[in-house]
């Protein structure tokens, strides 16, 4: 394990910027490349980053805070806001949380609808994530063949419930809806248009020299600092671990449902994005399974379990989660039996991911801070919360 | 064995509370304790919680305040009932409710090996919010310990670098305390942007 590293000062880039020949600069909050509002101040060498410090909390709304004085109802559209990239996910793992603390059951088909949901904004997570990792590398191609597809999956919700990105998906106890009537035909549409995005932005970048030069062995990372500094997901599956919530400790009914989980083997920026390329084909045969089993089901079948009008959870403490596209996301709720939770704690899977920053860009050049930063697929949204 | 069983044998005397709600379990041991439980914990062959998930601060004064008011009440209600039926001989004394420590540190556990999971719980007075750090065994630790010290004001012994990590170097109040207001205090009315 390395030495925590020192501390550059945060704010005083006034007088004293030169220490020796080390130049003091920052990037952000405000700057195009850094995805929302993150600030990092990093001693510089040259090109050569010495050692950074991310400062965080700039979009900080205090949603923890929030939801000790909402019902628990009133807080499903807050979690949109966390990751607003694949909010479903969001939903569904704060469901979750108050259904375990309940000891609700959902119903067969209401699970399934949120299995097939949240694959489908695992892909358009994904497919954000690779195509900003493009665009910030200097390949802009590829963005618009992923962006195109991700507009389509967003019809998707649109017809679902309405919105594209904060969705809102479900209710505590189960779904509100069926899937929409023209999905499968829409599905095989966008199957073969994602599954094409997927070929060309391939062939644009994965044998690419300049691509391969920008990204392999850039912040490779070993799996025991990952593991030591809490990473899940892609960015711990890159250092090839096989961990994942949906094999490991099956939720839903993915232990039903055959698929891999693609690993890498150095944890540098080439292996994230390798891995994420192949779970969106691997979601693609989740999400086939999925609506081949959901179309079996009766059209009838509850989609809601019985929850009481106001939900009132016994006094209690838990703690649930499940694997979203950027790792575990968690959140422990504590009830003392009114209509408001106590307590709630998210645990995004950026904020550990991105405390490992500062070692993840040592001695890396400027320029691949920010390939370092979108193939970690920071949320400013669910880091600050 | 079952895992409480195997967590007994493993910390011993150090289990203060063992419980299990909706399947979640949780231990408290002792706040000086911490560490070396950790490490226990991590490092027992059959348990192997090598992974830290997350470290959770609540604030309970809200809880406790309810709870010794519902328990004043009953003791109202009986001393009622116990003049009624005249007895008047037995006088009671004044009894002083006891009000346990104010906040708890939640640390989520995880074994990879198995998938099991395991809290770990430190009650943390107000007086003394001290606890020691767990960076020392996890780097994972280093944000939600410093998240906590900025929200909830618990102090980490030992932390290499605690200071504020949302809100800004001199915001005063810690913010999911359960006295602190949902609107605030009006702490970025007093920010000096000039400075």
């Amino acid at each position: 394990m390395r030495e925590p590293h020192c501390n550059v000062p945060g704010c005083d880039l006034g007088s004293d910027q030169m220490v020796g020949d080390y130049v003091t600069i920052n990037i952000g909050p405000s700057h195009p490349a850094m995805h929302g509002t993150l600030r990092v101040v990093a001693k510089t060498d040259g090109e050569t980053v010495i050692e950074a410090e991310p400062e965080i909390g700039y979009l900080h709304r205090g949603v923890e805070k929030l939801g000790e004085n909402l019902t628990y109802n009133q807080f499903i559209p807050i979690t949109d806001r966390l990751n607003y990239c694949s909010s479903i996910v969001n939903n569904v793992a704060y469901e979750k949380a108050v259904e375990k603390l309940m000891g609700v059951e959902i119903p067969e088909k209401a699970q399934l609808v949120r299995v097939i949901l949240m694959e489908l904004s695992r892909i358009a997570d994904h497919q954000v994530c690779i195509g900003i990792l493009g665009v910030d590398i200097g390949a802009f191609t590829p963005f618009f063949y992923q962006i195109i597809q991700r507009e389509e999956i967003y019809e998707i919700f649109e017809w679902y419930n309405g919105a594209r990105l904060t969705v809102t998906a479900g209710r505590i106890g189960g779904q509100d809806a069926d899937l929409p009537d023209m999905f499968e035909e829409k599905w095989r549409m966008l199957k073969d248009g994602i599954r094409k995005a997927n070929d060309e932005t391939d062939k644009l970048l994965t044998h690419n020299r300049i691509w391969m030069d920008r990204t392999i062995g850039i912040s490779a990372f070993s799996a025991e600092d990952a593991l030591n500094f809490g990473f899940t997901g892609p960015c711990l599956r890159a250092c090839g671990v096989p961990r994942d919530l949906r094999k490991d400790d099956p939720y839903y009914m993915y232990d039903q449902f055959d698929f891999d989980i693609p690993v890498g083997k150095n944890g540098d920026v080439f292996d994230r994005y390798m891995v994420r390329m192949k779970e969106m084909e691997e979601s693609i045969k989740i999400i086939d399974q999925a609506y081949a089993l959901y179309r079996e089901m009766p059209e009838d079948a509850p989609l809601k379990a019985k929850v009481p009008k106001i939900i009132k959870p016994p006094a209690g403490e838990v703690y649930a989660a499940l694997e979203s596209p950027n790792g575990e996301l968690g959140f422990y709720l504590k009830s003392d039996g009114s209509d408001k939770p106590y307590r709630i704690k998210v645990r995004p899977p950026c904020f550990m991911i991105y405390q490992a920053f500062p070692e993840l860009i040592k001695g890396e050049m400027i320029a691949d801070t920010i390939a370092c930063l979108s193939s970690l697929n920071i949320i400013a949204g669910e880091l600050d919360r | 064995m079952s895992l409480q069983d195997r967590i007994r044998h493993c910390l011993q005397n150090d289990v203060l509370d063992l419980f299990q709600c909706q399947g979640d379990l949780f231990v408290q041991v002792p706040r000086d304790r911490i560490v070396q439980c950790l490490e226990k914990l991590r490092d027992e062959p059959g348990l192997e919680f090598d992974f830290l998930v997350d470290v959770v601060g609540v604030d309970n004064s809200a809880l406790h305040e309810k709870e010794i008011k519902a328990r004043e009440k009953a003791l109202a209600k009986e001393k009622e009932k116990a003049e009624e039926s005249g007895e008047t001989g037995v006088e009671n004394e004044p009894v002083v409710l006891e009000v346990p420590p104010r906040f708890d540190v939640i640390y989520l556990l995880l074994s990879l090996k198995s998938n099991e999971r395991l809290a770990v719980k430190v009650k943390v007075p107000e007086e003394d919010p001290e606890v020691d750090t767990v960076t020392t065994i996890w780097r994972a630790a280093d944000w939600p310990e410093r998240e906590i010290f900025d929200f909830l004001g618990i102090r980490f012994r030992g932390h290499h670098n605690l200071k504020r990590l949302m809100m800004w170097e001199g915001f005063g109040s810690y913010p999911l305390r359960k006295d602190y207001p949902l609107q605030g205090k009006g702490e970025e009315r007093h920010l000096d942007y000039d400075e």
